[in-house]
């Protein structure tokens, strides 16, 4: 009894410490992937990290670079979305530590990250006067005349759709007919009426958030006065979020809230028909897209030009390789590198000389049908007239935006309250 | 504790003098000469004192790392604090009202304590279950003990990632496998219960394995002569569960309840990761936002840390609630354990 008692109790001892080896070995397994910016051994290159979000297209580049470069070598550190690269870099800008030696800063972030420029390093550089647009210099130097950021690229907007679909709906696929079709907001919900009349598992665009954002970038004040005073009872906001409600009642939008795993899924499964699609948005699309064919891009954009987004290269101050950062961010934003990350995913370049050089104006791209969207996308360009007053709340305001949209999306609010809610959030943000 | 040291060792003519028969060993030690008066107070005061210098680097490590946090973050808590500026003006309670009367921290607090329920009950009694289970003569004992622990071995990020898949709206698994049998898809993210329910299963996936774990060993501790007499006064094995093992294990369930409930009030990456919305507090109208995301929310995304201090307090005054009833019940259990 007491020998095959202590002999049990031998086993079962065995048994737990062997278990939590294994615990402890996974856990550690699992924690070690974490660990950023691990620098420069003595003698070894300079290793720069640059910290991305969605698709940059600089996968090749960085091979580019690592090859001919040996004592700087780039990594890159990608995440989903630039809400969570949001996340981590305030978290790490609090800290004083853990930053990316460069980290890439959507452009409606922009002015949020100017309220900060001290944690930035200055990276104004007289060589680089002229580089880019005017508006995008502009976006990414402060107040003092510092430059915070550089601009990669910008986002002109047009019109993604899917050709299989229309066919099927009866409407017209080419992409010069369907441009005819959506002149304005009201042409183009129009025609979504009639594709999901004759289409209704499929919707007409793929997210109501998505397609706000998309039509706040031609508002000129979207929620805030030129003197950066939060205004959002306007009557252009309040158009713009009747027009996305109404909507969901029409059946034109999926519902789903962009970048969710929903949304994801929904472009290998005949989701949606169309969507506001700038530059940058076509790799997403393709990388979305497996076993998709019937993509293409039509020459229009409702209501006139608009610009979504677009990012910029900051290089936090608390890098140890500023310098080197500084270095690599120059090359990364430089016309011949953006024209071939445009190549890439579809991101187009915010330099003048990338803007004007046949790699970019005669791209074409054959997942979309072989569309010229080099062309295509200059044209988009060209068509921007208005650039929307975007002061330090404007990211968080668009969060909450969004979330009230997302509210009638999903049926747990009528657009009357989510409407006050929106306004309490907003009051909220402080 | 403290009644039986001196006992031990304090008073040596205490302990020898009784002891019987002891002639050589008594008169021995009454041969010795008297200890010198600053040796005994020394042995007294290693007596007394050293067993608090041995659990000292414990509470000196809670000092810093545990009361240090708790006092900062009221300290910041009644001050303008932003994420990034820093400590602005002394504001008192300001912080404190304004989120109490933020309607998120009501909505948020029900939602915690909803997916704090709907996980913890079912995963104890699992726990317990498959512990019964295990304790049992199982062929591959190990392999079947290993493997009900395989889920906590994957990080709550993976889970979180993969379960959101599963539960997706429109195209999860779930929901096809739900429209298979006839039944209409469930809104995991929207509706407030279902997005409870989903987040709890998430949870117990991952923690019901440890929890049996801890049951199983303390099952092994119980004696198995208390088993054999009860078969032989012919109980069932249920009957042996329920009046043998569950009583003797009472201790680790205490345990078990009381980290469950701190676990289960502080649950934030599984919630906030099932999120699909941009901003992640918890669906559109954080039907599973839970308190600590509200801090986060707060803290890292409106950059307020006074706000998010403020909300850690109320948070940290919710749980001492909590764990008072769940004291108040479990000295219940006891009273009522003695009296059978």
């Amino acid at each position: 009894m007491q020998t095959s008692k202590t002999l049990k109790t031998r086993r079962v001892r065995l048994a737990s410490s062997a278990l939590m080896a294994l615990t402890l070995a996974c856990t550690a397994a699992a924690c070690g992937g974490g660990s950023d910016s691990d620098g420069s051994s003595a003698d070894g290159p300079t290793t720069i990290s640059v910290a991305t979000f969605n698709e940059f297209g600089y996968e090749d580049l960085i091979d580019e670079w690592n090859a001919s470069n040996d004592d700087i070598q780039i990594k890159q550190v990608k995440v989903g979305t630039w809400d969570d690269a949001k996340a981590n870099l305030y978290t790490k800008l609090a800290a004083g530590s853990g930053l990316s030696d460069i980290e890439a800063i959507e452009g409606d972030a922009m002015p949020a990250i100017m309220a900060e420029s001290d944690a930035f390093v200055d990276l104004s550089d007289p060589d680089l006067d002229g580089r880019w647009l005017d508006w995008k210099a502009a976006a990414g130097t402060n107040a003092d005349g510092q430059v915070i950021g550089y601009g990669t690229d910008v986002g002109p907007e047009s019109i993604c759709y899917r050709a299989d679909l229309f066919k099927k709906a009866g409407l017209p696929t080419d992409r010069a007919e369907v441009a005819t079709l959506m002149g304005t907001w009201d042409d183009y919900f129009a025609a979504g009426d009639e594709f999901v009349a004759a289409m209704p598992d499929t919707a007409w665009y793929d997210s109501s958030g998505g397609l706000a954002q998309a039509m706040l970038n031609q508002v000129a004040n979207p929620f805030e006065a030129d003197d950066a005073t939060v205004d959002v009872e306007n009557p252009e906001l309040e158009a713009v979020y009747a027009d996305v409600t109404d909507n969901v009642k029409r059946g034109l939008s999926s519902r789903i809230p962009q970048w969710s795993d929903d949304w994801t899924a929904q472009f290998s499964n005949d989701g949606f028909a169309t969507m506001a699609c700038p530059g940058w948005m076509m790799g997403i699309i393709e990388g979305n897209s497996e076993g998709v064919d019937g993509w293409d891009i039509a020459n229009v954009f409702p209501g006139g030009g608009g610009n979504w987004g677009g990012s910029f290269l900051t290089v936090p101050a608390q890098g140890d390789h500023v310098e080197a950062a500084q270095e690599v961010a120059a090359w990364l934003t430089a016309p011949e590198q953006q024209a071939k990350a445009f190549a890439a995913v579809g991101a187009f370049p915010s330099q003048l000389e990338a803007q004007d050089s046949p790699e970019v104006n005669e791209a074409v791209n054959a997942f979309f049908n072989d569309a010229p969207i080099g062309e295509i996308t200059a044209e988009r360009a060209a068509a921007i007239t208005v650039q929307p007053f975007k002061g330090p709340k404007y990211s968080d305001i668009l969060s909450a935006f969004q979330a009230a949209i997302l509210r009638v999306d999903d049926g747990s609010q009528d657009p009357g309250d989510s409407w006050d809610q929106f306004l309490t959030d907003v009051d909220a943000l402080g | 504790m403290s009644t039986h040291l001196p006992a031990r060792g304090g008073d040596t003519e205490q302990v020898s003098s009784p002891r019987p028969g002891g002639a050589t060993g008594g008169s021995g030690l009454l041969l010795l000469p008297q200890p010198k008066p600053w040796r005994q107070r020394a042995s007294r005061l290693d007596v007394t004192l050293s067993p608090y210098l041995y659990i000292a680097p414990f509470f000196i490590l809670f000092l810093v790392i545990g009361m240090f946090p708790l006092g900062y973050t009221a300290w910041v808590s009644v001050h303008d604090w932003s994420l990034l500026g820093g400590k602005g003006e002394f504001v008192g309670l300001d912080n404190y009202r304004k989120v109490l009367d933020n309607p998120y921290f009501t909505k948020q607090l029900v939602n915690t304590i909803s997916i704090f329920v709907i996980s913890s009950i079912p995963q104890i009694l699992v726990a317990l279950a498959l512990a019964g289970l295990l304790d049992t003569q199982l062929r591959g004992r190990t392999t079947w003990r290993m493997s009900i622990l395989l889920p906590f071995v994957v990080s709550p990020v993976a889970v979180a990632i993969i379960f959101g898949s599963l539960y997706g709206d429109r195209y999860g698994l779930v929901n096809e496998v739900l429209g298979m049998v006839g039944i209409d898809p469930v809104a995991w993210h929207t509706n407030r219960l279902a997005s409870h329910v989903a987040i709890a299963t998430m949870v117990n996936w991952r923690w019901t394995g440890y929890n049996a774990l801890i049951f199983l060993a303390a099952m092994q501790a119980v004696p198995r002569d208390l088993y054999e007499s009860a078969s032989i006064d012919g109980a069932s094995r249920v009957r042996q569960f329920t009046s043998i093992t569950v009583p003797m294990i009472r201790p680790t369930m205490i345990f078990i309840i009381i980290t469950s409930t701190i676990g289960g009030l502080q649950i934030f990456a599984e919630p906030r990761l099932f999120d699909g919305t941009t901003a992640r507090n918890g669906g559109s109208d954080r039907q599973f936002g839970t308190i600590t995301m509200l801090i986060y929310d707060f803290g890292w995304q409106l950059r307020d840390l006074g706000r998010a201090s403020a909300t850690a307090w109320l948070l940290f005054l919710v749980i001492c609630v909590f764990a008072v009833v769940n004291f108040l019940l479990i000295r219940r259990l006891g009273a009522q354990g003695g009296e059978r």
